[in-house]
């Protein structure tokens, strides 16, 4: 009774909670860092520091006027933002925040559930949050918002084409498609995937970047050319809907890219002896901290690089990324076979 | 006697938005229904054990193919009221003869009862691997490899027509 209801479910409040807190606070991460990379000093007023900002946010957003356009298809505008937050929580259920540990006598493990497809299984349940941003565009019944979804809806099969078949070459590797399996791979031939798939790590962060709408691939909500793009019309807690989806799709992105490179919940070099005193700081340190790392990055690269064209960046999925992908992925299987 | 249960339940929500989507007024909203029937299939599959092909259901099907079927009916104009096509009904004669053929079929099979196992399954089952993934991989590049070839040539071929189409200047 214990073990089949009560932890998982301990288990999916605790996640879904820390990933919402987690989120609300990215927010003031990314004005905080933004406005250091512009000497400002960023959000200030609320709380010391502007700690509480995200607090006046939330409460702000929720009490806005909620307006749906007279000619919207209301049913579509309203199903949107769900379609969007949904797909963007529930991938949380598999990604693994750390081993087996026991308190209280009692064996937990720090994943909500490890099922034997569990990278497919965020692909495809990424692949469907796509229709939220199409269907927010087609259903607000106006130009801008509807050329932002024809762009997004592109963009994100042409990039989910190229991260697809560069996982692939790190499944190669692994053997498994089990996430907690994954960390286990990497434990077991003692090294992180990075080493071994240099440029697997590089074409999963692009990819990444691309699927989460991120600068410089931030084109579906382009405010100079698309006045905010597939978000146009919306306001108060629906447009909040979709704000909170961009950045759990971004911690879902960093905490796969720190699972299938870099050793997830593993310390460095988990089998040299002189470091072996890093196993004492619990495993799931070592996965946030490793997470907040690409969190950082991405916030650091919107403050850095401008945002591409839009034949740029349809050049850049299908010319550059994909024909990488596939050498790689030609290369993984030929060295697996021959040499490991 | 819980699996049976989910099993008509499942299969009552994929009747349900199978009419739906046909009886839908406008295409996006057959469109949408006709994703939630995908992965109310995707759950069907999943409650046999089949996960590996429930997920790919939901990443071919739900995530792939139907996300282009959005994109071409949101492009194309298709507010055309039925008064345009010269008959009307002239799609409801085709759907009757195929709803008998389908429940002509089923009947037989019914009637036959069930289908006896292929020796192929029969082998699948003596495998010495664990997990749905590996036992389809294992089978299509066993029992398998000529389809699977076959299939990935036709593929290849569809696939080179686009292209060829698309580009009349190479």
């Amino acid at each position: 009774m214990v073990d089949t209801l009560v932890i998982p479910l301990l288990k999916i409040v605790i996640v879904l909670n820390a990933t919402l807190v987690a989120v609300t606070y990215m927010v003031l991460l990314e004005r905080k860092v933004i406005a250091w990379a512009q000497s400002r000093l960023g959000p200030m007023r609320v709380g010391p520091y502007g700690i509480l900002q995200p607090v006046a946010d939330a409460v702000k957003l929720m009490i806005k006027e909620d307006i749906t356009p007279v000619r919207a298809d209301k049913w579509l505008f309203t199903l949107a933002p769900i379609i969007s937050m949904v797909p963007a929580l529930i991938v949380y259920a598999v990604i693994p925040f750390g081993p087996e540990v026991s308190p209280f006598g009692r064996r937990v493990t720090l994943q909500i559930t490890d099922i034997n497809v569990g990278l497919l299984y965020i692909v495809s349940v990424a692949s469907v949050g796509v229709y939220g941003i199409i269907l927010a565009g087609y259903a607000s019944n106006s130009k801008y918002p509807l050329l932002a979804g024809l762009r997004a809806s592109a963009q994100l099969i042409s990039y989910e084409v190229a991260v697809t078949l560069t996982l692939v070459s790190v499944v190669i590797m692994s053997g498994t498609l089990s996430m907690a399996g994954i960390v286990q791979a990497q434990y077991d031939k003692h090294f992180w995937f990075i080493f071994a798939q240099p440029v697997a790590f590089v074409l999963v962060l692009i990819g990444g970047l691309a699927e989460t709408n991120r600068a410089p691939f931030d084109l579906p909500e382009a405010e100079q050319e698309l006045t905010g793009g597939f978000h146009t019309e919306y306001s108060g807690m629906r447009f909040a809907l979709f704000f909170l989806a961009e950045y759990a799709n971004m911690i879902v992105v960093s905490s796969v890219v720190t699972t299938l490179f870099l050793g997830g919940w593993l310390p460095p070099f988990p089998n040299v002896a002189a470091l072996s005193f890093l196993s004492y700081i619990p495993s799931w340190t070592w996965f946030l901290l490793k997470s907040f790392a690409f969190l950082y990055l991405f916030i650091w690269i919107r403050a850095t690089l401008p945002r591409y064209r839009y034949d740029q960046l349809m050049n850049l999925g299908w010319k550059v990324l994909i024909p990488i992908a596939i050498l790689n992925l030609v290369v993984t299987g030929i060295v697996r076979v021959m040499f490991l | 006697m819980g699996e049976a249960i989910a099993f008509y339940v499942i299969s009552a929500f994929i009747l349900i938005f199978a009419v739906l989507v046909v009886t839908a007024r406008e295409a996006v909203h057959s469109v949408v229904f006709l994703v939630i029937d995908f992965l109310f299939v995707a759950a069907l599959y999943a409650l046999l054990g089949a996960e590996f092909l429930a997920i790919i259901q939901i990443l071919v099907y739900a995530g792939g193919i139907v996300v282009l079927y959005l994109f071409v009916v949101m492009l194309v104009n298709l507010k055309r009221p039925p008064e345009a096509y010269s008959d009307p009904h002239r799609h409801t004669k085709i759907g009757f003869a195929l709803a008998v053929a389908i429940l002509v079929e089923v009947g037989i099979i019914g009637a036959k009862g069930y289908i006896a196992p292929s020796p192929a399954s029969a082998a699948a089952a003596a495998l010495p691997v664990t997990g749905n993934t590996q036992e389809v991989g294992w089978l299509l590049y066993t029992n398998y490899l000529i389809p699977f070839e076959v299939a990935s040539m036709l593929l290849l071929v569809a696939m080179i027509g686009a292209i060829v189409l698309a580009k009349r200047e190479l």
